[in-house]
């Protein structure tokens, strides 16, 4: 029987509401927790945010959250074929599920304006 | 509801922020233009530049005596007969000037005795590339333009906006339209001169040693402004990605610097080298092109000589440990933390999308077609032909962005009024004035389903049925994608960035299939498994067109081989 990894993610715009979903993940040694979330992004729900760009170099840095607490890099934090809780940055500015805000102030867009 | 969009006026508007756009970016603002960098991910952190490995091309004649027109020469071979040759010289020529000025400003190109070091690369006649670190000369260079960036005065910066359709007006390309990815809301911007550095394509590909964000999007944007792309069939596959074991936290193209350094052996399913037989003999050097090795893995595996996961071992297992760990230091510490360990096992490689030759059809001045459109970077087609040199793709980004800022800003200063954007931006922000449907499918699946076709049928080795499979593919789900977004003006709205991507993928990957269809002929990075010779005929470039909804291609005899160096 193949193993599995389950991830339990986080899901909102706001931290006071927010729910839990929990999906199982076809689990293969080696893999990424990145891995997983695109997995389920493209096999159960495409709705869940989550950021991430150079996908496995581990060079873009986007792809920061936390994984049972401790803050890491999805792309190089590895799967494994247990409970796994996913949250976003709690130091950051919420965007929205996994995504926070981490770009530097001057290299956001600057909602009021021209 | 949809907000009215924020409003931006600029002089110039840079869309990509890679060395390209970096570069252009700071060259407009040195001109004394207000400069807005946009770019749909973080700013400087995306892309292809940032997950550039080692070589970084370059005539300097530090350590072996060399001038531009070597580096020319060998470009132009490399390109198989089909380089605009304009550009080939302007990235060979002024290639100098700018890794100079990037060393001025800190980069800290490696050095020997005093002297920049350079490093030999498949294609060169004589050691030429200069590099910071045999990994991270891509972050580096990131790095040095973000820090530039940051202290030139007049360039605005603003991550996670999405350009989705260029503006024009009287015929010139006059700003973009876009929406901000971190609240949903529209953007219209409205700029005198635009510069599209969005890079290459190769996320349209199954495996792809670049960014999630290189979809094609710039090739799409200008297409539908009206801009002619040229050599669309024209893809870089990189041999020797790596395959197996699964491999985190490094780069796929990771073992190119490897074999610069340690040579090693490329072997087939029964640990034979076999290069050989496709007419490059390497004997632990490493020497085979990138067209080349491509091939020569990809038929071996068709030989049912490949390995088990279908691509070669690459192998180090003759290269004694202390030199290994001499030439790599920590980077045998993340091997082994992979289960790897070359000293007793060889790795699996396999070709993976690296590069795009093809791109925006432009001028030596970045200028496209299109008046107040300027592209740079990747996004440029034309001057590597039908194949790249190592090396070359920094260089390019470098020479490219400074020139587009160049030209960007002195259109910038002929004008005196800023240019009515609001007017020509209706139909676009219609697009994102509603919601999208509720039973839409899924995107990230279909973006899987895109990928999966381009590699089997519009990957290296081509023929005419695969072809015409994908092509019919690629308007299926062009159908299923439909013309309303998906999703909703809510905040991250991945289903809405997704319909967007696709859109552009599905513009782009019908515009590989179709050159790649029409060119009965085998040439550097295309092959055509049902001509597999190379025509004097088919010296000539391709170019396409969106005239209304279809494409429209042309055929244009490249200009007799000038080849002017010796």
């Amino acid at each position: 029987m193949s193993e599995i990894a389950t991830l339990k993610i986080w899901r909102g715009e706001d931290r006071d509401g927010g729910r839990w979903d929990i999906h199982a993940v076809p689990f293969e040694r080696g893999q990424s927790v990145l891995d997983g979330l695109r997995w389920i992004r493209a096999n159960r729900d495409p709705t869940l945010a989550v950021r991430f760009s150079c996908i496995n170099a581990n060079a873009c840095k986007e792809c920061m959250m936390e994984l049972d607490g401790k803050t890491v890099y999805a792309c190089t934090a590895r799967l494994e074929p247990r409970e796994m809780t996913l949250t976003p940055l709690s130091n950051k500015k919420l965007v929205r599920d996994l995504v926070t805000e981490i770009a530097p102030p001057a290299e956001r867009l600057a909602m009021k304006d021209a | 509801m949809i907000a009215e969009p924020m409003r931006i006026d600029t002089d110039v508007l840079v869309i990509g922020s890679g060395a390209a756009g970096m570069y252009a970016a700071i060259e407009a603002a040195r001109a004394g233009c207000r400069v807005c960098l946009v770019d749909r991910s973080l700013i400087g952190r995306g892309g292809a530049t940032v997950m550039a490995q080692m070589t970084v091309a370059v005539a300097l004649g530090e350590e072996t005596p060399d001038h531009w027109l070597h580096h020319y020469h060998d470009t132009l071979t490399a390109g198989r007969g089909l380089c605009n040759e304009e550009l080939s010289r302007l990235l060979c020529e002024q290639g100098p000037e700018c890794i100079r000025e990037m060393d001025d400003w800190g980069v800290g190109w490696a050095r020997r005795d005093g002297h920049i070091a350079q490093a030999f690369a498949p294609g060169h006649d004589r050691p030429r590339c200069v590099y910071v670190d045999f990994l991270s000369t891509g972050p580096a260079v990131s790095k040095t333009l973000r820090s530039v960036v940051y202290k030139m005065p007049g360039i605005r910066r603003a991550g996670d906006v999405c350009v989705f359709d260029l503006l024009k007006a009287d015929g010139e390309v006059v700003g973009a339209a876009a929406w901000h990815a971190g609240s949903g809301a529209p953007v219209l911007i409205s700029a005198k001169a635009t510069v599209v550095a969005t890079g290459g394509l190769t996320r349209l590909y199954r495996r792809n040693s670049a960014s999630a964000n290189m979809g094609g999007d710039g090739y799409a944007l200008c297409l539908r402004a009206g801009a002619p792309l040229v050599d669309m069939e024209f893809v870089q596959f990189f041999p020797i990605g790596h395959l197996a074991p699964r491999l985190i936290g490094m780069d796929p193209i990771m073992w190119d610097p490897f074999r610069y350094k340690l040579g090693g052996r490329l072997l087939n399913r029964d640990l034979e080298e076999f290069t050989e037989r496709y007419g490059v003999a390497e004997d632990g050097r490493y020497v085979i092109t990138r067209d080349l090795g491509t091939y020569a893995i990809l038929k071996e595996v068709e030989a049912g000589r490949g390995s088990p996961h279908g691509g070669a071992y690459l192998s180090f297992q003759h290269v004694p440990e202390e030199r290994l760990r001499e030439a790599f230091g920590p980077v045998i510490d993340r091997l082994a933390a992979n289960g790897i360990d070359l000293t007793k096992m060889p790795v699996e490689v396999a070709p993976i999308a690296h590069y795009h030759m093809g791109g925006v059809a432009a001028d030596a001045r970045m200028q496209t077609e299109v008046p107040g459109l300027l592209v740079a970077g990747e996004a440029v087609g034309g001057a590597n032909g039908a194949n790249r040199l190592s090396g070359n793709a920094i260089t390019e980004a470098l020479v490219f962005g400074r020139q587009a800022g160049r030209s960007a800003a002195a259109r910038a200063r002929s004008m005196r009024t800023q240019p009515p954007a609001a007017s020509a931006a209706r139909e676009a922000l219609d697009l994102i004035a509603r919601d999208g449907r509720k039973d839409a499918p899924n995107p990230a699946a279909m973006m899987e389903r895109l990928q999966a076709v381009m590699a089997d049928d519009v990957g290296p080795l081509r023929t005419q049925t695969g072809l015409a499979r994908a092509l019919v593919c690629i308007d299926g789900l062009a159908s299923e994608l439909g013309e309303r977004p998906f999703g909703g003006a809510v905040r991250f709205d991945m289903q809405r960035l997704e319909w967007f991507d696709l859109r552009n993928m599905l513009t782009v990957a019908r515009c590989v299939a179709t050159a790649a269809q029409a060119r009965t002929e085998s040439r550097g990075a295309h092959q055509r498994e049902d001509f597999p010779a190379m025509r004097e005929e088919w010296r000539a470039n391709q170019m396409l067109r969106l005239r209304g909804d279809r494409l429209e291609l042309s055929r244009l005899p490249a200009p007799a081989a000038e080849v002017a160096a010796q």
